[in-house]
């Protein structure tokens, strides 16, 4: 996946339930447009079909999958032996994520983790790869994995987000996926400050469904703006869906050449991913 | 000092149901300063009580309601009236519960839910800025725990959740612990120290049930 000149991934979540039949339909309808997908980790905090029989699943479908981990919901002990199991299964790419918090999802009463944070886990999950494990000991063997972290180029103070990104590359995250991205000239120059790290940053595309979700995106996801000119475009377009995936099209179009890639997050319109790629 | 707020009435009348002589105990130190078992509360609670039909055999203030040896003696004190109770009602932390429970064989109840190590503000204002993890780090955070004052108690920086305005994504009112030893360690010259990646907290260092016992050494200040 990462090999590719310009790396297109894109966002499934599993059913919440046993059934798999329309997560595996849309994984097909993806699987040969795009490089890989990732698949969410108990996404808000609510109980789905866990990431790793996701990936498992989509690495069986022959399509390559990013295996989301996020600290919420295991402690290190687990997430090592998950990450040892996802190996064994073919599974290659991870993103180290921190986790929504329990208080947003539908068991608040749960305990969560936080065991580890995400810098934490990005250096356990280096470590496997060099055959130790996060208490000291040897494994037999050594893990292969890719691994990834979450960016968001416009969170605020801005030194202090560029040294959390430091910390994520010196723990060892090769490529990073960001946060939505649809103001291009701040990410330019974002992208500047960031050009001589040997890492990939893979840039956030976040369909628009209507105007009043570019609004609600604006006023609610930190380091998010969704410029006024995209909000005038969805308000009077007569199909404001059609007119996301134009814009989502339009955006790809413009990131290459910028970032190293794109990954699409769709919000249950997976399906229609093909044509946003075909508008490119 | 140790943060309690007094259970609704209608679970303390539930768990004390089927008794009918009861005693009332509450504590001196935190739950007098948070005005969950002082006593004005146990007076109060003396009075609910007896309107509800309970006899109350008698209450006492424990200077420390966690101190075994004073909750034993005071309990020694009152022992006439203990022996006419079915029941002790206690109006302090959970450890003043236990050394209650601890000094007397006939059922002791909790009137109180603990909540954390607090901090005053003001008067009636308490806030967690310690949760005890015994590993502490705030020389390298600019005196601000991120243990505690991070929902997610992330070591290495905010989460995504931090907004514009530097506040937090669990609790909008409250400020992202990240900024504030960002800004603390900023104020002080000290942004390198957050450059160094924090490992994994060393959680065998905090096991319950925890125990110390103090040592007499040759040359300490005792």
């Amino acid at each position: 996946m990462l090999n590719k000149d310009f790396i297109i991934t894109a966002e499934l979540q599993p059913p919440k339930g046993p059934s798999v039949d329309e997560f595996l339909n849309k994984a097909h309808i993806l699987k040969t447009k795009v490089d890989a997908l990732n698949v969410t980790d108990n996404q808000r905090a609510i109980v789905r079909l866990s990431s790793l029989a996701g990936c498992a699943m989509l690495v069986r479908e022959g399509i390559t999958p990013v295996f989301q981990i996020t600290c919420r919901d295991r402690n290190r002990l687990a997430i090592q032996s998950d990450l040892l199991g996802a190996h064994a299964l073919g599974i290659r790419n991870v993103l180290a994520i921190t986790g929504d918090d329990i208080s947003i999802g539908d068991h608040r009463g749960a305990k969560q983790v936080f065991d580890i944070d995400s810098i934490q886990l990005i250096s356990i999950i280096a470590g496997l790869n060099k055959g130790i494990t996060a208490g000291g000991s040897s494994l037999a063997g050594h893990t292969d994995f890719n691994i990834g972290a979450t960016l968001n180029p416009f969170a605020r103070p801005e030194e202090l987000n560029m040294m959390r990104f430091e910390k994520k590359s010196m723990a060892g995250a090769k490529f990073f996926q960001t946060q939505p991205i649809y103001d291009i000239n701040a990410f330019k120059k974002f992208m500047e400050k960031v050009k001589d790290k040997e890492v990939k940053i893979i840039a956030g595309i976040l369909v628009l469904k209507s105007a009043k979700m570019a609004h609600f995106l604006n006023k609610n996801l930190p380091g998010v703006h969704v410029p006024f000119a995209l909000i005038k475009e969805l308000e009077t377009s007569y199909d404001p869906k059609k007119k996301g995936l134009e814009i989502a099209a339009r955006t790809i179009q413009t990131l290459k050449g910028i970032a190293h890639g794109v990954h699409i997050m769709a919000m249950g319109m997976e399906e229609r991913i093909p044509e946003i790629l075909e508008m490119v | 000092m140790i943060i309690t707020k007094q259970k609704m009435l209608s679970d303390i009348i539930k768990a004390i149901t089927g008794y009918k002589n009861i005693f009332i105990t509450g504590c001196g130190s935190c739950a007098t300063l948070c005005k969950s078992g002082g006593e004005e509360e146990v007076a109060q609670m003396e009075k609910y009580l007896k309107t509800k039909g309970f006899n109350i055999t008698g209450s006492t203030i424990i200077d420390e309601a966690c101190h075994v040896l004073l909750t034993k003696r005071t309990y020694r004190e009152h022992l006439s009236k203990i022996k006419k109770s079915d029941a002790i009602l206690v109006m302090a932390c959970g450890a003043g519960v236990q050394a209650s429970s601890n000094s007397v064989e006939i059922p002791v109840i909790p009137a109180l839910d603990t909540l954390f190590l607090g901090n005053t503000i003001r008067f009636g204002v308490f806030e967690q800025y310690c949760s005890m993890c015994g590993d502490c780090l705030l020389e390298i955070t600019g005196g601000v725990c991120p243990a505690t004052r991070c929902p997610k108690g992330l070591l290495n920086g905010p989460c995504g959740g931090v907004d514009d305005d530097g506040m937090c994504e669990v609790d909008r009112t409250l400020k992202c612990a990240w900024v504030e030893i960002y800004e603390s360690l900023k104020k002080r010259g000290h942004l390198d120290r957050m450059k160094k990646i924090i490992p994994p907290k060393d959680y065998s260092k905090n096991r319950h049930p925890g125990s110390l016992t103090l040592k007499k050494r040759k040359g300490s200040a005792k």
